[in-house]
């Protein structure tokens, strides 16, 4: 067998293509290699919070990478803690249940109002380093990217076909083996689809969080962020700059999706559990030269080869891998143990959060919390605003690019792209753009919210639409609907539940969205309009903690109360009434 | 249902058992007092060089008992012995082979067959050339590489064979292991499993089959057990003689899959004794029989359906006729099934089928009808006979009804036995076997009879 493999390798054709990527490779790994060492030097330095951003176009690349380093070290703590997270809920059911409510809510929370509670816990966790603000930085774009990335992975756990499970019992895996045979396999999809979503949201994040003033401090890391926000809020503003800046940013989007993304998802093609082979199939070029690198392909072999077989010896004598372990108790042992833990330690940080909390907000004046609920109402009516603009041209545009699949085909890698843009990160542009025109902020921050979150909604009804069977457009077609009966009785019912999702994410990016979008520096001035997401800015540039928390409280509430009352309803009608079988 | 394993089962004694159950239960608990009873404490051993088949309509805990004897599920109570050893503690050597394959999409057919021999340890040479050898028994050289999705649904089982083969087990289960499949595949693989059963191609001593097709498990099984539900319990454990290969059309072959089917369709009843397989004939010892069920069906009912049936060309599908006859399929079943029980006719995949004897009797006229009538329920009804002997043997020719209730009772409800009887009597007195005089509550010697019978005790 090897011998053929070895002759297959030495034919002709692919044989001048491997030196190349094997340069290539070679080149990439020494350029990871002093990107490291200057990560480090930078981040051992003494802590400089408020770092000079230079406007030189020359500057770019170095902030590009210290961007991209924070999203990588960010979205790699995710992936680590998801995995985790989603593992430890799905094989405890003692703690399964706490684990997901728990995932629920922090999902529902706004992360930006966490920033200058964080920073301030960093800095004083790694004092004397630049090292602590960047921790900081890091973990916030952390929070933003975890949540949906956890659920995926547990939910895939929770969805592996029993007989699979059973397989991997009477045969005697260990949880080695489960792991990557059987369990990181079936997640592999569902991790990737969220990985991409998470850093997407990660970008948005990183540009809020860049740069920043907390109280009477002022925060800025070297960054695309800072980059852009400087460039922004520079007097006159810096569009040469702001222009540069995007430009780099959309490379860097395209080049991640070019990169990584796409050979990802043709790679884990083979992961998909389906029981005959799918005709339609993401193809990436990166990957077929991958493939093609003869030391890309063998080195992991024999380095990782070696070891593994190591392991698979060592733990082949454990108890698990010689006594057949039932299914059910799986691993209830100490799953009472860890419960009264979790419990004391949920009791030990409530009691210390509502102390914390009480002698906070001791202070709040009446007609703060007045302004507070005034605000909650206005961002309220502005999320739903920008919900309700962004499906009226998404459903139409949705349902046309799904019902065409060359369309379809053509389109759906530009707007992903598109999409990955941060709102942030265009923001400037556009609100630069409105006062130019006359607008105001009340506008913008409609639009910010709208930049940030359509993308959900268009893409969950291209889903939709592509979803719909089409012996039912058939069907459609033969009786002579009007197009009035199209939509009310086929497309409308067959994107339901697709639409649901889509809105429930949109309606989460808006909330947290409001927080950057209701309260910008642009130039020297400082725009604000009402709402919580303002307040809850402005608290934090002028260091008011008790209104912070308050404000915080109170969007997390009624994001919470939005979900439970309107989407989880809605879901729930989905899933009976909308599902599409079949 | 013990005692049924007692007089029918294998002796277990005689082989050590590499599995045995004892008394293994399982519940789940709810949280008011009550549990809901899955299968209700039951004994039961595997033992070498046998493959049993286990049989029971849904619901009766197939599955459930499969994972339990494997180890994958724990009893709620009793316990699950490996080589008289407790099974959670012992190192099993099992493989299950599964209704869904169960394979790994991601991995190679290659890959897939070595992965239980990665999770023990073997070194990657020797995984390497057991695999590569595996595959090539069950006939799958040359497809290593690729993977199940490429493949058929019985290529794929084929790789779920190898894979369960190549860690060389003591006991295969197989879990519905062709209901997945087409009819001809999964007959095709059926008899290659049986060959490598019968070349020692594999190691294995034992193998288990869950299955709910009673020819399958006839073809195959060198023992059948047949599990009710509610909660799941053994009705019936009994061996199967019949030499290997077995002829689906042959007459013991027949006889089985007709007596499993009666046994499964009459959950309420106290399952007969297996048919006898072997040729000659047999003693049997009536004291260990057990009443049959009658279906209360009347003679005139099945001379009518017999009559029909012969009309049809001697054969035709049960929901037809009871069609044709504007029946409920309710009503007709017992008089199909009291006719199957004298040997009138034989349910073959659902088509009832008129036998000889039964065409015989469908074209005579009304005495001979009850002559064929009177042959047939003495040798096929073991109550009618019982009855009928009482009668014999007693000077005074007269049996009060209560003697067989009693019996009867012992075996159904009081309900059940008092129509079970009347059943008997309708029957009885049609084939002049005897009559019964409701006034005493007596059987009676017809009046010939025991004017015959007199005279020939004056005679002496």
């Amino acid at each position: 067998m090897s011998l053929q493999n070895t002759f297959g390798r030495s034919l002709v054709a692919v044989r001048s293509w491997p030196f190349f990527t094997d340069m290539a490779v070679g080149a990439c790994g020494l350029t990871v290699f002093f990107g490291m060492i200057q990560l480090g030097s930078y981040w051992l330095t003494r802590p400089v919070p408020a770092v000079e951003i230079s406007h030189s176009v020359r500057a770019l690349p170095l902030y590009a990478f210290y961007s991209i380093a924070r999203i990588g070290i960010a979205y790699l703590l995710s992936l680590i803690f998801a995995v985790s997270y989603g593992y430890v809920a799905a094989y405890n059911p003692r703690v399964e249940a706490w684990m997901i409510a728990v995932l629920d809510i922090l999902q529902s929370i706004p992360v930006l109002s966490f920033l200058p509670g964080v920073m301030l816990a960093m800095m004083a966790l790694v004092p004397g380093h630049q090292l602590g603000i960047e921790m900081g930085s890091i973990l916030l774009i952390f929070t933003g990217q975890v949540w949906n990335m956890a659920f995926s992975f547990y939910s895939s756990l929770k969805g592996i076909p029993r007989e699979m499970i059973e397989a991997s019992r009477i045969y005697r895996y260990s949880a080695w083996q489960r792991f990557w045979q059987l369990e990181m396999p079936f997640a592999a999809i569902g991790l990737i689809w969220n990985s991409i979503v998470s850093v997407a949201g990660g970008w948005f994040f990183l540009i809020a969080c860049e740069m920043f003033p907390l109280g009477n401090r002022f925060f800025r890391l070297p960054g695309l962020g800072s980059y852009l926000q400087t460039a922004a809020s520079a007097d006159p503003v810096d569009m040469h700059a702001l222009l540069w800046g995007l430009g780099v940013l959309v490379l860097i989007i395209v080049a991640t999706d070019q990169l990584i993304w796409r050979p990802l998802i043709a790679w884990s093609d083979k992961f998909k559990f389906e029981q005959v082979e799918s005709a339609s199939r993401v193809t990436s070029p990166i990957l077929a030269l991958m493939q093609r690198s003869s030391f890309l392909t063998r080195l992991p072999a024999r380095a990782w080869g070696g070891l593994e077989e190591r392991i698979y010896h060592r733990l082949s004598t454990t108890r698990e891998c010689r006594v057949v372990q039932p299914v059910e108790d799986s691993s209830k042992r100490g799953g009472r143990m860890l419960q009264t833990w979790l419990a004391i330690f949920a009791g030990l940080v409530v009691v210390w959060g509502a102390r914390e909390a009480a002698r906070i907000l001791h202070g709040v004046a009446w007609a703060d919390i007045r302004l507070l609920f005034l605000g909650a109402g206005a961002t309220f009516l502005r999320v739903n605003a920008a919900l309700a603009i962004a499906a009226s041209w998404t459903i139409p545009v949705g349902v046309a690019i799904g019902f065409n699949p060359r369309l379809a085909r053509i389109l759906q890698p530009v707007t992903q792209v598109v999409a990955s843009v941060p709102a942030t990160a265009l923001f400037p542009v556009l609100l630069l753009g409105l006062i130019r025109i006359g607008g105001g902020l009340g506008l913008g921050s409609i639009a910010l919210m709208l930049l940030g979150t359509q993308w959900y909604i268009l893409f969950n009804v291209i889903a939709g639409a592509m979803a719909i069977p089409s012996d039912l457009k058939e069907a459609a077609s033969l009786y002579r609907f009007s197009r009035w009966q199209r939509w009310t009785t086929l497309i409308l019912p067959g994107i339901f539940p697709y639409l649901i999702t889509g809105l429930v994410t949109a309606s989460g990016g808006a909330w947290n969205a409001s927080i950057v979008a209701e309260y910008f520096h642009i130039g020297n001035r400082t725009m604000q309009t009402l709402g919580l997401g303002a307040q809850i800015s402005a608290a934090t540039d002028s260091g008011k903690f008790s209104t912070l928390l308050l404000a915080t409280v109170l969007m997390a509430l009624m994001v919470i109360t939005v979900n439970r009352l309107v989407w989880r309803r809605l879901y729930r009608l989905a899933e009976t009434r909308y599902k599409l079988e079949g | 249902m013990q005692q049924v394993e007692l007089k029918n089962g294998p002796q277990s004694a005689d082989r050590e058992a590499i599995i045995r159950a004892a008394k293994i239960e399982k519940y789940y608990a709810q949280p008011s007092e009550n549990r809901i009873q899955v299968i209700s404490p039951t004994d039961l051993s595997i033992v070498p060089g046998e493959i049993v088949a286990l049989l029971g309509p849904s619901g009766s805990g197939k599955s459930t008992m499969l994972r339990m004897l494997s180890g994958l599920s724990r009893p709620s109570a009793g316990e699950v012995y490996w080589h008289e050893k407790p099974i959670a503690n012992a190192e099993i050597n099992v493989s299950i082979v599964f209704q869904t394959f169960a394979l790994f999409p991601w991995l190679t057919v290659l890959e897939n067959v070595e992965a239980p021999l990665r999770a023990r340890g073997v070194g990657p040479a020797e995984r390497h050339e057991r695999s590569m050898k595996m595959l090539d028994t069950v006939g799958l050289d040359g497809f290593e590489a690729a993977y199940p999705k490429e493949l058929s649904g019985g290529m794929r089982q084929r790789v779920g064979f190898a894979r369960a083969l190549v860690v060389e087990p003591e006991v295969l289960f197989m879990d519905e292991p062709f209901s997945a499949l087409d009819v001809l595949t999964a007959e095709n693989l059926r008899s290659e499993l049986l060959e490598l059963w019968a070349k020692k191609t594999m190691p294995t001593k034992a193998v288990f089959l869950v299955t709910h097709n009673i020819e399958e498990a006839v073809l195959l099984a060198d023992r059948i057990i047949v599990l009710g539900r509610n909660p799941g319990h053994i009705r019936t454990d009994f061996k199967v003689q019949l030499a290997q290969p077995r002829d689906r059309k042959s007459e013991p072959f027949t006889q089985l899959v007709d007596y499993i089917y009666k046994v499964l369709t009459r959950p309420g009843v106290v399952p007969a004794e297996a048919p006898e397989q072997q040729l000659g004939p047999r003693i049997r010892d009536q004291r260990q029989m057990r009443y049959q069920m009658l279906p209360h069906a009347r003679p005139g009912g099945m001379a009518g359906l017999l009559e029909l049936l012969l009309d049809k060309g001697g054969r035709d599908d049960i929901y037809r006729l009871a069609d044709d006859l504007a029946f409920e399929i309710d009503d007709l079943l017992p008089i199909v099934d009291a006719a199957q029980l004298l040997g009138f006719l034989k349910i073959e995949e659902g088509d009832a089928a008129i036998t000889e004897s039964g065409a015989e009797f469908a074209n005579s006229e009304i005495l001979r009808q009850k002559e064929l009538f009177r042959e047939a329920a003495q040798q096929n009804v073991l109550l009618l006979r019982q009855i009928r002997r009482a009668l014999e043997s007693k000077s005074d020719h007269t049996v009060p009804e209560d003697f067989f209730l009693d019996m009867l009772d012992e075996q159904f409800s009081e309900e059940e036995s008092l129509r079970q009887m009347e059943t008997a009597v309708t029957w009885g007195r049609y084939a002049e076997l005897f009559d019964f005089d409701a006034g005493r509550r007596r059987f009676v010697m017809p009046d010939a009879l025991e004017e015959e019978i007199a005279a020939d005790e004056e005679a002496e």
